[in-house]
């Protein structure tokens, strides 16, 4: 049996997006107004960082899907790419 | 509004019923074991895999709640799709691999693979069912929802229509139809979202110059403060009518007498007329559903219909101002779109009961402009208004279901049943990537179809969860067909990974383990079509009994209790060795009995669901997550401690490895 805990790399990059997340949440509930704050580029704050956190997941993701060719996975099976 | 039933929608979305079904007669053959129909054989590539979690994700609350609370409250909205697509953050970095190495069918095997306990199976398999009942009760009422515009016929008609639908989708071949439903709906959703959003940069807005074009009576004012008796308006009881001020905005007042009463909403222009700061007044028209003591029901004063004599509410949802006051934006870009937003008016509009003298219930709708800033912030809609206070109950209320969202994505069964779709880790893991890129895409574009919706003049003030498709029909009729269409396969999609997942929980988690009976292969596929069937009529009945709710807020109640269920147990298994399975029991059923308990005495659900006065309630604020969810993890770590097995016992250790 192997162990079924994530590896090192999926928890960095797990709590790298809920600081990130955590942050959003804290302005909205602590610092609502801050979210009107227009950034460079013209849009604010809000939408900003609404866009950024569903950019991020994306790009997190795609970072551990180039990164996490595990042993524990590649050698079991052959890959179908 | 009256709307007239399109026949293009009911061809498209009659052919695509006909293809799925076909579909699932001919993949019918391939679904015999168990094997086959609760995981496909485990053959579905990745991609298609992916793809396929778009579908069974976006549910009607997506796409149509989430659509619809933006083109009415703006950001707020969006909210919903942040958290929506966090979750799957949670899915992919911690529970994905996992679920598909420790699990077979249903996402209690997994629970259960180091400790063979009915028990474990037994709470999994209640909360799969208590999970998937209550978030098919949303997908039911968004079928009927949409089938009362599109096809002319009664809301029971649509629920029962989706619901024989998808009953027959699933019981024929399982999860192998389910998967390219789901494939099918994925993929149109993102593509007609993608053309619909390029359509909305296109057009642009527009400011409308005429009251011919809103259909609604002329604005009246600005006027002096002081002259608003003589013009004989009537103000509400509750303004003090010696001080005039600020107080005085979006008020509702009255106009007339009797038959001929008409309402408007007071707005303030301070500092534009050539007088004190708030003594410029503008009125304007407001529109109302009247029912007399006598049944009858009046629309804007007059009998519903189109002709003469005859009155509706008219579509709503304009701006009523642009940057450097412009008649037209001309096309935009997706920044600019914002940003043109921003600096532009906007008519939002609320609603309001009024009882009259003589007994006529009157439902007011009432416009407030409303700045572009602020509709492009957190906090406009009254259930997140709470961020906007000093109050931390009502900052607590919105972390909750914040935290809800996050946790709940990797706990629902129907999504983790896909994972045994396919065939090993790897293909979990590229599979949900893809799934992440076509989710959030699609949350992307939530906003701008929202927002696009907000202010194409076609918006249904009594119906939120329209908002997609009328925004489609204000582009044109063929676009809301296929819109209204895809909305209704949406719905298919979802609902049948919901009964397929409950189906697989009444066969494999349950039966199984509350009879003494063996069940061979044939036998379990047997049980699970006639779980499905009967999970798919207490589905329809949910759906026709539940009528009028927004759908997007039920979902919410579903995530709350799938993480306060299911998520302690799952993270707990993988990380901590000493959880054991008297922990995990009670983590399920603490965290199911609480999460559910606390959201039927929410205030929420006091006003919304039983129609009782909501301060009755004694739970300090309405989402259950922030408090239930880490109940969850405490119950499993006591629990567990106190149930720790003699060293004899002690199941295997896993080595570590990697």
């Amino acid at each position: 049996m192997t162990s079924h805990r994530p590896s090192p790399l999926a928890l960095f990059l797990f709590c790298i997006y809920v600081v990130f997340y955590l942050g959003f949440m804290a302005i909205s509930a602590f610092a609502p107004d801050l979210m009107t704050t227009i950034m460079p580029g013209g849009v604010n704050l809000a939408i900003a960082y609404g866009f950024g956190l569903i950019i991020a997941a994306f790009v997190l993701s795609a970072i551990y899907g180039m990164f996490s060719k595990s042993p524990e996975t590649t050698s079991t099976k052959e890959g179908e790419e | 509004m009256i709307y007239e039933p399109s026949i293009i929608a009911v061809l498209i979305f009659a052919a695509f019923v006909a293809l799925t079904l076909g579909l699932s007669f001919y993949l019918g053959g391939k679904a015999k074991s168990s094997e086959g129909y609760f995981a496909a054989h485990g053959q579905i590539p990745w991609f298609v895999n992916g793809v396929a979690f778009a579908g069974d994700y976006l549910s009607a609350a997506s796409f149509l709640g989430i659509c619809g609370m933006i083109a009415f409250y703006g950001y707020d909205g969006f909210l919903y799709s942040i958290g929506f697509l966090a979750g799957w953050i949670v899915a992919l970095f911690i529970i994905a691999e996992p679920m598909k190495k420790l699990g077979k069918f249903t996402f209690a095997d997994a629970l259960n693979a180091r400790f063979q306990s009915p028990g474990i199976k037994i709470a999994a398999g209640i909360s799969t069912l208590a999970v998937s009942v209550f978030y098919l009760i949303p997908q039911m009422v968004g079928a009927g929802v949409l089938v009362q515009p599109l096809l002319g016929l009664p809301h029971w008609a649509g629920v029962v229509i989706v619901g024989v639908t998808v009953i027959l989708i699933v019981v024929t071949a399982g999860m192998v139809s389910t998967t390219w439903v789901q494939f099918l709906k994925g993929t149109l959703l993102v593509v007609f979202s993608t053309i619909l959003t390029v359509l909305i940069l296109q057009r642009g807005f527009t400011v409308p110059q005429t009251a011919e074009q809103t259909g609604l009576p002329e604005p009246i004012g600005p006027v002096n403060i002081n002259y608003v008796y003589d013009m004989g308006f009537a103000l509400p009881e509750s303004v003090n009518r010696d001080a005039i001020d600020m107080s005085w905005d979006s008020h509702v007042v009255s106009l007339g007498e009797g038959e001929g009463k008409t309402y408007w909403s007071t707005v303030f222009l301070p500092n534009e007329l050539d007088a004190e700061p708030s003594d410029a007044v503008l009125f304007l028209p407001a529109q109302t559903v009247k029912t007399l003591p006598d049944g009858t029901k009046l629309y804007n004063g007059k009998p519903l219909g189109k002709g003469e004599g005859e009155g509706q509410l008219q579509p709503v949802g304009y701006l009523s101002e642009l940057p450097n006051g412009e008649e037209k934006s001309g096309p935009l870009g997706l920044f600019s779109f914002f940003t043109t937003m921003q600096n532009s008016k906007i008519n939002l509009w609320s609603k309001k009961n009024i009882v009259e003298e003589g007994g006529a219930k009157v439902l007011v709708y009432y416009q407030k402009p409303t700045s572009g800033a602020d509709v492009l912030r957190p906090g406009t809609h009254p259930k997140f208004a709470g961020i906007r206070s000093k109050s931390l109950i009502k900052k607590f209320d919105f972390l909750s279901l914040m935290l809800a969202l996050f946790c709940g994505t990797a706990s629902l069964p129907h999504i983790l049943i896909r994972y045994y779709t396919v065939k090993d880790e790897a293909s979990a893991r590229k599979s949900t990537i893809v799934g992440i890129a076509s989710i959030g895409g699609f949350y992307v574009l939530t906003l701008y179809l929202g927002l696009g919706a907000m202010t194409s003049g076609a918006m249904d003030v009594t119906n939120t969860n329209m908002a997609a498709p009328l925004l489609a029909r204000s582009i044109s009729e063929t676009l809301f067909a296929i819109i209204s269409a895809i909305a209704f396969t949406t719905v298919l999609g979802t609902v049948s990974g919901l009964i397929l997942a409950s189906a697989g929980a009444v066969a494999h988690d349950l039966l199984q383990n509350f009879s003494s009976k063996q069940y061979d292969d044939q036998e379990l596929v047997k049980v699970a079509k006639i779980a499905s069937v009967i999970v798919g009529a207490i589905a329809i009945l949910l759906g026709i009994l539940f009528e009028g709710m927004n759908v997007g807020y039920l979902v919410g109640w579903a995530f709350s209790v799938a993480a306060s269920a299911n998520l302690p147990s799952l993270v707990m298994l993988l990380f901590w060795s000493k959880t054991t399975k008297q922990g995990i029991i009670t983590a399920i059923l603490v965290g199911m009995i609480s999460s559910l308990g606390w959201i039927l005495l929410s205030a929420d659900t006091y006003s919304s669901v039983y129609g009782i006065d909501a301060s009755q309630s004694f739970i300090p604020f309405s989402q259950p997550g922030l408090v239930t969810i880490p109940l969850g993890f405490v119950t499993l770590v006591v629990v567990s401690l106190m149930t720790q097995p003699g060293e004899e016992q002690k199941p295997a250790e896993p080595a570590t490895a990697s």
